[in-house]
């Protein structure tokens, strides 16, 4: 059996005895034997570090690690620089809880007020909070964030990623908000069923840019219809793609959220990620989370700590907003050491190359007979392609080659896929799957 | 020290892109980003020393000892970030087909069985990411229990006073109202009150058990059974569960939905706020609901179950923070039955070896000196005579190299400092913990200036919170 | 005669005339909170009403609120304190929060010496 338990059974007793104890059952005494268990916990035993390392490896070699991928939907396989990985791993950073005092906290605290300052630029925004759990959960939150004593209603448009539409709407169902759907017309938002549906109720409009499907929303022309009225403008976005594109506060969002795990957070089975949020001042009391501000020590040095706590669960209760306590903290670090490395520059080579191979990808797939874009607007670095076989034969086909190939989109009678490219797919990848899929057709 | 804003050079960076091997192709017009992107310039040897210093300027648990009370700061063992790291765990998409993620459901079906033998309940969901996320998610899961039976008049949670601030929050989140109920002088629900309190618009209560000072509900299944009585739901809130694995479970004891810390219990670090896991346990009633599909086993071959209609719906992406479960897999895997019993008995004997030493010197509101894996002291008295705070104390103790205790809370307990060393600890860093409590607690009496001024040998002194709430600053302007 | 009374959950309200009034908090509650950092305000139009929170002061550790002596109308709030919350602490008395009119009912309040006595025990 394994243990992490420094003291030895005599000094156990030592202890015990010093008590005034004879058993180590004797300090559960308060607990009525009612509820006490009568016998071991019915799972196996301990095992020692070798017994397990091997067990686990055994279970991590029942996956397949794909050697290539070019599927996206909400996860993506971008390079991560070996220096994030290094810096994470610091064991400071790795074991310390949350930074309540401030004084010997000083590292975690600098890292969160520097996060807070590259979501704040790669989104435009003035205030970011230091991370929620998910980009879904960031979109839930924004949602929440919108909600006046008058405007219960929010419209979320029919091309945002399902989960997060799903994820909202678990969020909201025991509030006095509603959500109503916005319906898409040729892949993209419809602009004009949008603003049918705006009225004196509505809190917020939410889009995603890039949305599900990849495409560039008109994000321009939605910030135009907002404008002027108080209703919150909320968008969804791809932080590598704002290295090139347009930024939330560009298009005249009041709440830019998003998933991070594109800053240097691996695939990981859909988890830890990391949800960004970031808004305008006027909102900044409204945003949930923890949040570092600068301020002075006792000597006058400059000095980070968590401030507008008032907002929050431990001294508003009941009546906070938002009830996060524990949030992505070291992912939130691990996307600030991403961004270090990269700087602007290898953000903006990492955005195009993703678009470039993204778009030489579906030229060569719209090559093969069967295969179109379903689509006709600009994309960044996802698209749909209709398939002309079976998605299933298709994928397997590709699978058997060490290739995840796009996503199956329900709905679609299995015959569109959705996918990907990023700066880790090279030319030869495309090309020899081009070539296996023309195997597969006819 | 300065920002990494502060430091490098317009032209330094990191060469890390290859050159474009396909046509390059420019974002459309209309579509491109105008404002200058600020982001650090710097090699990286600069990175490197920049988080090196930032490391320097951060405590955790490996850097000394750090009895935060209600946080279970147990060590976190090297091998369960060992597995975590395996690329068959850390580089799997989340939407692979499902016969190459086989080994990912293992670990979730693996960690379930464990978790449920543990907590006596019986299923468990992985999908929320941490304490509160679960709280909010077993509320729905009694919201929908309700709804479902046509019962959507009960919409009243009740919570003591003692409870955690995510406790009500979580509550009014999901759609309830929140109705407190008082403790005993003893520190113990008041069983007399919550009687007073039930009735047909309860739809559950919550409890933390061991409580928030420490104590085992000593009425625990007449509580339980008040609440059942009436048609509530009980819910186990698994902040405190490190002092009863393998001793007594929730489900034992009247609860109907759990959620678990795997970053307190189950030893997953927490990374300077996160990310935690914070899974949802429940009663067969309320699998239903549960916002994951479940996984079955059909001849070896492990798949989702079309998700119940009338599940909540997801709490977020994908499926949880997954690599946090494989750290907790690992973490069960090698302690196993004895073992996690044995973390347990240790948790508790340590807690109540500090108590024991410090009752004397110390004010201890409840207990009458036994403990479960944590204590509270209050020290009203010293600030009465002596003008020194909870907070002076906590600030004397950075000066010694050791995290402070839990401060002000529970908030039932004036000046509180609530104490929870883990079974991780040897018994000399208790002894020595033991004697610098005792000695800042002659140097208050003595020389309380002192105190006010500590820390003085931490990289700053204490920060001017006022300054930083009335004049927010949350970002570094270029 | 001085036209400032006192709520016992530590609110004062100055009458303009019958129906207008304006309302603060005491220089006892402020000394007891402590810095604040925050004042929410409600909207122009907005009703208030005896005992019922119309505002909430936060100081770093802790949020109360702030209930309204006087069931009326806010004619007027002090958006001074929205950039300034530490006018509270320097001048509690002149750092009124909001002015109500219409006002058709009102608690029971104490005058300055009976308030005083009820902070001294």
């Amino acid at each position: 059996m394994g243990t992490y338990v420094p003291n030895t059974k005599d000094e156990q007793l030592r202890m015990l005895k010093e008590i005034g104890l004879d058993s180590m059952d004797q300090l559960f005494e308060a607990i009525p034997k009612e509820v006490k268990l009568g016998s071991p916990l019915d799972i196996p035993k301990g095992m020692s570090e070798m017994e397990v390392s091997s067990k686990m490896k055994k279970i991590a070699g029942k996956n397949k690690v794909y050697e290539t991928i070019f599927r996206g939907c909400g996860a993506y396989r971008h390079y991560i620089p070996a220096i994030v990985k290094q810096v994470t791993s610091k064991e400071e950073f790795m074991t310390a809880y949350t930074p309540y005092q401030a004084e010997i906290s000083q590292g975690i605290l600098q890292s969160i007020f520097e996060y807070q300052t590259m979501i704040c630029e790669l989104t435009g925004m003035q205030v970011s909070n230091a991370s929620v759990y998910d980009g879904a959960s960031a979109a839930a939150e924004a949602v929440i964030m919108s909600k006046e004593r008058k405007r219960k209603k929010a419209l979320v448009s029919a091309s945002v990623n399902p989960m997060i539409i799903e994820t909202i709407t678990t969020y909201i169902s025991g509030t006095d908000m509603e959500l109503e759907l916005i319906p898409v017309k040729d892949g993209l938002t419809d602009l004009e069923s949008l603003k049918n549906k705006l009225d004196v109720n509505t809190s917020c409009v939410l889009i995603q840019q890039p949305n599900y499907y990849g495409l560039l929303e008109d994000g321009d022309a939605i910030g135009s219809i907002l404008a002027d009225t108080d209703i919150k403008y909320i968008m969804s976005c791809n932080p590598i793609s704002l290295g090139v594109l347009k930024t939330p506060a560009e298009y005249g969002a009041d709440i830019a959220v998003g998933e991070g795990q594109p800053l240097g957070l691996g695939l990981s089975f859909g988890g830890p990620y990391l949800g960004f949020m970031a808004t305008t001042e006027k909102l900044m009391r409204r945003l949930p989370g923890r949040i570092v501000g600068e301020t002075k020590d006792s000597q006058g040095r400059r000095a980070y700590v968590l401030t507008l706590q008032a907002r929050e669960q431990h001294i508003r209760r009941e009546k906070a907003s938002s009830n996060i306590c524990s949030n992505q903290a070291l992912c939130a670090m691990t996307a600030a050491v991403y961004l270090a490395a990269m700087g602007r520059e290898g953000i903006r080579q990492a955005a195009t190359l993703s678009m470039s191979k993204a778009h030489y990808l579906a030229e060569r797939l719209c090559e093969i007979d069967g295969y179109d874009l379903v689509y006709e607007g600009e994309f960044f670095n996802e698209f749909v392609t209709t398939v002309n076989a079976d998605v299933d034969v298709v994928l397997k086909a590709l699978s058997k080659h060490g290739i995840l190939g796009g996503y199956p989109l329900e709905g679609s009678d299995r015959r569109q896929l959705l996918w990907c490219a990023t700066e880790l797919n090279t030319k030869e990848e495309i090309d020899s799957m081009i070539q296996i899929l023309n195997g597969v057709s006819g | 020290m300065k920002l990494i804003f502060e430091k490098g050079n317009k032209n330094r960076g990191l060469d890390l892109m290859p050159e474009c091997d396909v046509p390059i192709r420019q974002v459309a017009t209309g579509y491109e980003r105008k404002k200058e992107l600020n982001l650090p310039h710097l090699s990286e040897t600069e990175i490197s020393r920049h988080y090196t210093k930032l490391a320097k300027r951060t405590f955790g648990v490996n850097n000394g000892f750090y009895p935060l009370g209600s946080c279970t700061m147990k060590y976190n063992p090297k091998i369960n970030n060992e597995m975590a790291g395996l690329p068959g765990f850390s580089d799997v998409h989340p939407l692979q087909p499902i016969d190459t993620v086989q080994g990912c459901l293992e670990v979730y079906r693996l960690a379930e069985k464990y978790l449920t033998k543990i907590t006596g309940m019986d299923a468990i969901d992985f999908q929320p990411a941490a304490g509160a996320h679960g709280e909010f998610t077993g509320l729905k899961l009694i919201w929908a229990y309700h709804q479902d039976r046509n019962d959507s008049r009960r919409d009243k949670i009740i919570v003591p006073d003692s409870a955690h601030g995510t406790n009500p929050a979580s509550a009014s989140m999901a759609g309830f109202t929140v109705i407190n109920v008082p403790s005993t002088e003893d520190g113990f629900v008041d069983v007399k009150a919550l009687r007073e309190v039930v009735g047909d618009d309860t739809a559950g209560f919550m409890l933390t058990n061991p409580n928030t000072i420490g104590l085992f509900e000593e009425h625990i299944l007449e509580i339980t059974s008040i609440i059942h009585e009436a048609g509530g739901l009980n819910y186990y809130d698994g902040a405190n569960l490190n002092a009863i694995m393998g001793v007594a479970r929730p489900g034992d004891m009247g609860f109907d939905v759990v959620h678990l810390n795997l970053h307190k219990t189950f030893s997953t670090p927490h990374g300077g706020g996160g990310p935690g896991s914070g899974p949802v346990g429940c009663k067969d009633i309320l699998v239903k609901y549960l916002p994951s599909a479940r996984i079955i086993d059909i001849d070896g071959r492990l798949s989702f179950e079309d998700k119940n209609e009338k599940s909540i719906g997801r709490v977020k992406d994908f499926y949880g923070n997954f690599l946090v479960v494989v750290r907790a897999l690992t973490y069960m895997m090698t302690l196993g039955s004895e073992g996690l019993k044995d973390a347990s008995e240790n948790a508790v004997l340590n807690a109540n070896y500090m108590l024991h030493k410090l009752k004397d010197t110390f004010e201890v509101p409840f207990g009458n000196g036994r403990c479960m894996h944590e204590f509270v002291i209050s020290l009203e008295g010293l600030k009465k005579e002596k003008s020194v705070s909870a907070l002076d104390f906590a600030k004397a103790l950075l000066d010694r190299g050791m995290h402070p205790p839990t401060m002000y809370f529970p908030l039932i307990v004036h000046e509180a400092l609530m104490v929870e060393p883990t079974e991780t600890e040897t018994k000399e860093t208790l002894d020595e913990a033991i004697e610098l409590f005792k000695d800042l607690y002659n140097k208050a009496c003595n020389d309380p200036d002192a105190m006010h001024n500590s820390p003085t040998s931490t990289p700053i002194g204490r920060p001017d919170e006022v300054m930083a709430a009335r004049n927010p600053i949350l970002r570094y302007k270029f | 005669m001085s036209k400032i009374f006192y709520a016992k959950s530590h609110e004062w309200v100055e009458f303009l005339d019958d129906t207008t009034a304006r309302v603060g908090i005491s220089d006892y509650a402020q000394s007891e909170l402590g810095d604040l950092v925050f004042v929410s305000l409600p909207e122009e139009g907005d009703e208030v009403a005896v005992g019922e929170s119309f505002a909430d002061v936060e100081s770093v550790k802790a949020v109360s609120n702030v209930y309204s002596p006087v069931s009326g109308t806010v004619k007027a709030v002090n958006e001074n304190l929205l950039d300034q919350p530490e006018l509270v602490n320097s001048d509690a008395m002149d750092a009124w929060f909001i002015e109500v009119e219409n006002i058709s009912d009102k608690a029971d309040l104490l005058t300055e010496e009976e308030y005083k006595k009820l902070i001294e025990e």
